[in-house]
């Protein structure tokens, strides 16, 4: 990948992360699982997917479904970041005159389906790629999944029906952040290793760096892995990726922060240099 | 024509129509091979059974998803109320062997609180043919609403002629009576209507309804029943909690009438596993043991003029 595409989605994933950071006060957001598919996020709808303002009817579009709905900030961030959405919408936030709440909703453009409710998203993405299937188009049809979410026996029903139904347009994603709400995955339900798993149940899988764009671009560039196979993305991640302040930390889950802290938080994501200016100033800025 | 007749109809001139099911094919054994890639068979997953539909529906198709009335309305719950009810998608939900049509399979297997729970659910409509017949008439309706749709899946032969004039949210009125107004829905249809024979030998006017569709309700028609007759009896193969005797007071208190209301339902448990006619005999749902029931309280309060 050229280093001035590298940079520029560098650039557009730090504007994501500050939209997440600004969410995540005034009544909070899910901080952790947002900055840790922020990057992800900004690659697939910047780099990889066939979807764009101007095609979200089109039934030949690709699609994404964000299983794991809790990280929705990086998503409408992204959306905002791209001009799905103006990015003056972000400040309706949890506001009634809006649609962008917690979980995704198929009010805010380019979200395609509610979803928030673990382990539902893989098989609705089952249905879609099934017509796409029918009616012999090419289109990939993405889902995110959470590491935590894997805990869900949906899921693993899941697996089996789109590997018996050889549906090989489907790409999932596991934001590997090593992390469920309150605690680390491998301490309560181990899942060691996730290739194998799907492996096992039928599916082509790869492993990336969901922080490095040409990592993530290696294993994006020749899907499907292999043919009438679903395939697989591990996509190890650092949730809270970009604030040292909250990386892997287990109680920065669901985050409510004054002013003041996502001034700070701001700050911190910006290198840390000192500021005279207010609050309000470094949250408008 | 048949069940499957009907829905390889649909599907071979309208290009929206898939069918669907988790490895449940006793009402569409032939479909397969007739309908090629229009049909889908999950296994035993009802939960992605649903997630499919709705998958299939958000790219402009009506999926017509069977299931176990019990493992569909659920195991699957929360897939129906999620990914069906709040987006509002045209899924139609096929519950086969509910109520007593369970028969001798166990409590595992009685789906006798689905009209309750999806009559729940926001969006969801539900429809509860009295016998084969009465489903066949309102199936190409319910299936070519835009709205999702459970359906309580009923292939008992016909007792009477059905009227072929179906419409969603109106009862069928088999007749009116001053007395007592029976008001039932699916398998129970059967034995209401000797039930009534039975009530108007015993000399009361007895009005019998035939709701087909409990969500919506033909309100209008509860509001007669308690209006002209003196007694409004409901018939259900399903639990007294949430069917139609909680729907018949719901729409007899909201529209400030009042009504005597018996409710013949399953009480707080499980019926016998048996053959069906055993069933019936043991839990007391045959007609004779209903119009005795409605005979003893019309004694009692000494309704007669």
């Amino acid at each position: 990948m050229e280093q001035d595409k590298i940079q520029n989605l560098r650039e557009i994933a730090f504007n994501v992360r500050e939209h997440i950071i600004r969410m995540s006060g005034d009544g909070g957001c899910f901080i952790g699982a947002s900055l840790s598919c922020a990057d992800l996020m900004v690659y697939l709808y910047k780099q990889f997917l066939n979807v764009h303002p101007g095609n979200l009817n089109d039934p030949n579009r690709d699609y994404l479904f964000l299983s794991k709905g809790h990280d929705v900030p990086a998503l409408y961030g992204t959306f905002a970041e791209l001009g799905f959405i103006e990015k003056d919408r972000l400040k309706n936030h949890l506001k009634t005159n809006d649609f962008i709440y917690w979980h995704p909703n198929m009010n805010i453009p380019g979200i395609e389906f509610y979803s928030g409710s673990l382990g539902h998203s893989l098989s609705v993405a089952i249905g879609v790629a099934i017509d796409c299937k029918i009616k012999n188009q090419n289109n990939k049809v993405v889902v995110i999944l959470g590491d935590g979410e894997l805990n869900e026996g949906s899921i693993w029903e899941g697996a089996l029906v789109a590997a018996a139904k050889k549906l090989d347009n489907i790409v999932a994603v596991v934001d590997r952040n090593k992390f469920q709400a309150n605690i680390e995955t491998e301490k309560l339900i181990p899942l060691n290793s996730i290739t194998d798993k799907f492996e096992a149940f039928g599916w082509k899988t790869s492993s990336a760096d969901g922080h490095d764009f040409e990592s993530l671009e290696r294993a994006f560039a020749d899907l499907p892995y292999e043919q009438g196979k679903p395939s697989l993305i591990v996509a190890d991640t650092v949730r809270g990726k970009g604030l040292p302040s909250i990386e892997a930390q287990a109680h920065r889950w669901f985050v409510n922060f004054s002013k003041e802290e996502v001034a700070e938080l701001l700050i911190e994501l910006r290198g840390g240099k000192k500021t005279d200016l207010t609050s309000e100033e470094i949250i408008a800025r | 024509m048949t069940y499957e007749d009907i829905l390889r109809e649909l599907v071979e001139h309208d290009n929206r129509f898939m069918v669907l099911t988790a490895e449940n094919r006793a009402a569409i054994r032939n479909l397969p091979d007739q309908i090629g890639d229009r049909f889908i068979d999950t296994g035993i997953t009802e939960q992605t059974l649903v997630g499919v539909a709705a998958g299939l529906a958000l790219r402009g198709r009506i999926p017509v998803a069977h299931a176990l009335a019990t493992f569909l309305t659920m195991r699957a719950f929360e897939f129906i109320r999620t990914d069906v009810g709040i987006s509002g998608l045209p899924v139609k939900l096929v519950g086969g062997f509910s109520g007593f049509l369970s028969e001798a399979n166990g409590p595992t297997h009685q789906a006798i609180e689905d009209v309750s729970i999806m009559r729940g659910i926001p969006n969801i409509n539900v429809f509860c043919p009295a016998d084969e017949e009465d489903m066949l008439i309102g199936l190409r309706k319910v299936l070519l609403s835009p709205d999702p749709f459970y359906i309580r899946y009923n292939n008992v032969k016909p007792a009477i002629r059905h009227s072929k004039d179906f419409e969603i949210g109106k009862a069928e009125v088999i007749a009116e009576g001053t007395d007592i107004t029976l008001l039932v829905y699916g398998l129970m249809f059967t034995e209401a209507i000797s039930a009534r024979e039975i009530l108007e030998m015993s000399g009361y006017s007895t009005g019998l309804v035939n709701m087909r569709t409990v969500k919506p309700i033909d309100e209008e028609v509860i509001l007669r029943a308690a209006e002209s007759s003196e007694l409004v009896v409901t018939i259900e193969d399903h639990f007294l909690t949430g069917g139609l005797y909680s729907i018949v007071c719901e729409t007899i208190v909201r529209n400030n009438h009042k009504a005597e209301v018996l409710p013949i339902a399953l009480q707080d448990t499980w019926f016998k596993p048996a053959l069906l006619k055993d069933v019936l005999e043991y839990e007391g749902f045959t007609g004779k043991a209903i119009a005795e029931k409605v005979i003893g309280r019309m004694k009692q309060h000494d309704y007669r003029k």
